[in-house]
């Protein structure tokens, strides 16, 4: 009965079952290894993106955060900033502070001659040189009439050639930068009159046209305040309706659709939801454009099932005798869970509140929609101020050609990953710390 | 102003907590036994009667007041003015909100416009000074009631917990009001743009140029809307982007679940994911910049024609985007097929990758397709990444090395920047929009259902 046969039903002797077997099995080790291979690979392709991303993207932006200044004697002439002597800060505030740079310049060359020749050399310093002696005299009128060696900040492009990144053997037409200039950028390093220092205008100044005076307070600061718009409408919002759905609801039609529909708008496209913000926010209730507040309401909807999910999970892990004993001393339903459940919960939900938020800092297409994405160069002090955020910054800065706007580029996401890495590792610790096994 | 309202209103809330819970004890005698409720109850009874009305009518007349507002100053606005047309006039109302703001503008001069200016302000500042006295004395109002209603025999938990529990059933509704809210604000302005151009010819027509003429001999300009090329562009990038996701996010999870040691599961799956934490502009800037020149100089060198904002270099990135998905979603399914089919396979002496193709990937397969679906609606939804390195020009192309465009490309570029709201070019994003939305939709209900249906297989 136990015989084994082969498909022809002709008996099979045990020998002719090990050697047919034998025959395949180098076959189909080797088939083994293979398949082995290819989960490796895969993993290993899937890891090698990971660490490419990041070393494409910290190789770029790491020297943004350095930046090159020139050092130059300036004389706060008198003549120039207060002719009449009376300290007016009106006259001050409107004086000719680019005077004082061009002949702080001169004096550093003093063998430059002529109109095209004095203008390549104003263009080593930024535009910002002229704003930066005037922020100084504003602050300390005692300045006028003293003599300082002062450093300045460098036009972009003497920046991008001092960190290397202008060939210097280029045809000169092809290069952002003169012959002229470097030399000159030679004498002043010859002289230690340039280095590079800790770019602190990139967390000091808001957007601009000019890459060397662009920074990333204005959308650290417009993303803090529709984040925290965001948090305020979609942490209560959720708790409460995660509560309501584990706790409270009857088991019935109503409470299926809110389930089916919290699901579904987990997976609606972001860029859905900006059309939302657009037509619903901006056209029907007429908030204005480009505004945190209206950014957040869009976020918050965005972010809502996130914390849903997360709530109802941590609601569902705390166990049912701890309801069932505050109940027995006599709690009423509410006092239970708001004694009892939603502390022991809390945790769990924090972690998937922060894990949202996280997604919600790092999104940019609805905000597309409702006109975050106009170029500000004010820091925006509230919620009714125009602002962009920081992804829509980079994305914004993405579209520029030159070299050193890239560098920023990288910057601004170094920035906003850090951010990330910080609130999911906030998160981590959070389940970590707290985390109870029942 | 308006938040220092806010503010004392709160104060005056937690005062009423205090003196709520004050009155209950005076009323109970000092014996708490004789109240119905504890007596924070009474507090919060007392908290909520001054709070919940005053700020309903703040949340109304905050609304309200704004446009009251410019409607009472447009009436004592001169006739040449008041007549003039909507557009105009809303100019108008623009320059006397900047005046008002302290703005300098261009009609600054004219003694009308500074004239409702100051009926602006004066207005404005008797409508904020109004808002305060009815505000504070309903709050009052609201103590004073809850003063007189506290005694033992008032059920003031009870109270106090209707409200909580409306509140919390009001909070569940918004996911609800959010997808009417979506429907509705798609399918309204949608229909709008269905007036103009028929449903047909945008469901099925070839031509995409949605610039409308400024002028009528103006070339090229006929604002052809036909959105095949922007179907056939999304699914040429999606396409790319699961050809490098599928193979390497389910071999990922395969070996993951069935070979790796728990050392390096607990190592490679986080790091893994990763990948879906990083935000999507920062994809798109690394496709553009990265991957879209080599990709382009690599075509050089063997000859082939490459655009610059190629299909694959957009789709390669999004593919990358999309493993983590793939894998921990393909992950879950494949750890859901019960241990004793893959004990079964290896008693007949078969290898672990013959167990994993011929038992346990038949086992899992609607799970995974179901994974791979919603995947490929994640794809197709995607948009900064094709924002930033995909083109605009609705080339209708197979070929992944020329330039496409996607559905989201092109709500985005008909949405940003200036536009009117009437016009044939902003609807047509929102008519996109509504496609996106119904396709998206119907292929996660598909794949949600499958995957529920195939957990209840085994569970």
């Amino acid at each position: 009965m136990n015989k084994a046969t082969s498909h022809d039903g002709v008996p099979l002797r045990e020998r002719d079952i090990k050697t047919i077997v034998n025959a395949g099995l180098a076959r189909r080790h080797a088939a083994e290894r293979r398949f082995r291979w290819y989960g490796l690979i895969a993993i290993s392709l899937g890891l090698a993106f990971v660490v490419l991303m990041f070393a494409n993207i910290i190789g770029k932006g790491l020297p943004a955060f350095w930046q090159t200044y020139i050092q130059v004697p300036i004389h706060f002439d008198a003549a120039v900033l207060d002719p009449e002597g009376n300290r007016d800060p009106q006259t001050l505030a409107s004086a000719d502070y680019g005077a004082l740079v061009r002949a702080g310049l001169r004096q550093t060359f003093p063998a430059v001659e002529g109109r095209l020749p004095l203008r390549a050399l104003s263009a080593l310093l930024s535009t910002d040189a002229a704003y930066e002696l005037q922020r100084r005299v504003l602050a300390d009128p005692q300045l006028i009439g003293a003599q300082q060696e002062i450093w300045l900040l460098a036009s972009a492009a003497v920046d991008t050639f001092v960190k290397g990144n202008i060939d210097r053997t280029l045809d000169e037409a092809n290069r952002p930068i003169k012959d002229q200039q470097i030399e000159w950028i030679d004498q002043l390093r010859a002289a230690d009159k340039i280095e590079r220092q800790f770019n602190a205008v990139l967390f000091r100044n808001g957007d601009s046209r000019e890459p060397e005076q662009a920074g990333i307070r204005g959308a650290l600061m417009g993303s803090f305040f529709t984040l925290l718009v965001t948090f305020l409408l979609s942490f209560p919002i959720g708790v409460a309706t995660a509560v309501y759905l584990e706790e409270f609801a009857p088991k019935n039609r109503w409470t299926d659709i809110i389930e089916v529909n919290i699901n579904n708008l987990a997976a609606v496209p972001s860029i859905v939801f900006g059309l939302l913000g657009l037509a619903v926010f901006i056209n029907f209730f007429g908030l204005p454009r480009s505004a945190p507040l209206v950014g957040g309401l869009v976020l918050s909807l965005m972010t809502l099932p996130v914390i849903i999910i997360a709530g109802r999970a941590a609601l569902t892990s705390v166990p049912p005798s701890i309801r069932e004993a505050a109940l027995g001393m006599g709690a009423s339903k509410l006092q239970m869970v708001g004694h009892h459940v939603l502390p022991l919960a809390m945790p769990g939900m924090l972690t998937g509140s922060i894990i949202g938020m996280a997604r919600a800092l790092g999104e940019s297409a609805p905000l597309l929609m409702i006109g975050m994405v106009a170029f500000i160069v004010d820091v925006p002090k509230g919620f009714l101020d125009p602002a962009t955020v920081l992804p829509v910054q980079i994305y914004l800065w993405s579209d520029l050609p030159e070299r050193a706007f890239v560098e920023r580029t990288s910057a601004a996401i170094m920035v906003l990953l850090a951010f990330m890495i910080l609130m999911n590792g906030l998160a981590i610790l959070l389940r970590k710390r707290f985390e109870r096994r029942w | 102003m308006q938040p220092f309202l806010l503010l004392t209103l709160l104060l005056l809330s937690a005062g009423a907590y205090y003196l709520g819970r004050r009155r209950a004890f005076a009323v109970a005698d000092g014996h708490v036994r004789n109240l119905h409720s504890l007596p924070s109850f009474y507090g919060s009874y007392a908290a909520l009667w001054c709070g919940l009305p005053a700020l309903l009518v703040f949340a109304l007349w905050a609304a309200a007041q704004p446009n009251l507002v410019v409607n009472w100053v447009v009436a004592g606005l001169p006739p040449e003015l008041r007549d003039l047309p909507p557009d105009r006039l809303n100019l108008v109302i623009n320059d006397l909100k900047n005046l008002v703001g302290g703005n300098f503008v261009a009609s600054a001069s004219d003694p009308v416009m500074v004239e409702a200016a100051e009926r602006y302000r004066r207005l404005q500042a008797i409508g904020n000074a109004a808002l305060w006295v009815v505000v504070l004395s309903l709050a009052i109002a609201g103590i004073a009631y809850a003063w007189r209603a506290i005694s033992p025999a008032l059920r003031a938990r009870n109270r106090v917990e209707g409200v909580i529990n409306i509140f919390l059933i009001a909070s569940s509704t918004v996911a609800i009001f959010t997808t009417i809210g979506i429907v509705l604000s798609v399918v309204f302005e949608s229909l709008l743009f269905f007036r103009q151009v028929p449903v047909a010819e945008f469901l099925f027509g070839l031509q995409w140029s949605p610039q409308t003429a400024l002028r009528a001999d103006q070339v090229g300009s006929s604002g052809a809307f036909g959105a095949v090329p922007l179907f056939a562009g999304t699914l040429l990038i999606s396409g790319i982007a699961m050809l490098v996701a599928v193979p390497i996010g389910l071999m990922s999870a395969l070996y993951l679940s069935e070979y790796a040691t728990p050392k390096f599961r607990a190592f490679a799956k986080p790091a893994l994911e990763i990948l879906a934490g990083i935000p999507t502009v920062v994809y798109g800037f690394f496709a553009a910049l990265t991957v879209a020149p080599l990709i382009r100089q690599i075509g050089t060198a063997v000859g082939l024609h490459v655009a610059s904002e190629s299909a694959l270099a957009a789709g390669l990135v999004m593919g990358i985007m999309i493993i983590p998905f793939v894998s921990s979603l393909s992950d879950d399914v494949i750890n859901a097929v019960p241990q004793s089919m893959r004990d079964g396979s290896y008693a007949l002496g078969a290898t672990k990758s013959e167990t994993i193709t011929r038992v346990l990937l038949p086992a899992a397969l609607p799970g995974i397709v179901g994974s791979i679906l919603l995947a490929i609606s994640r794809a197709i939804g995607e948009t900064m990444i094709v924002v930033m390195a995909a083109g605009l020009s609705a080339n209708l192309t197979a070929n992944p090395l020329e330039a496409v465009t996607t559905v989201t490309v092109q709500i985005v570029t008909l949405l940003t920047g200036d536009q009117e709201f009437d016009s044939p070019k902003t609807l047509a994003a929102f008519a996109l929009g509504l496609v996106l939305f119904v396709v998206t939709l119907i292929l996660n209900i598909i794949a949600l259902r499958v995957v529920r249906k195939y957990r209840e297989q085994y569970e």
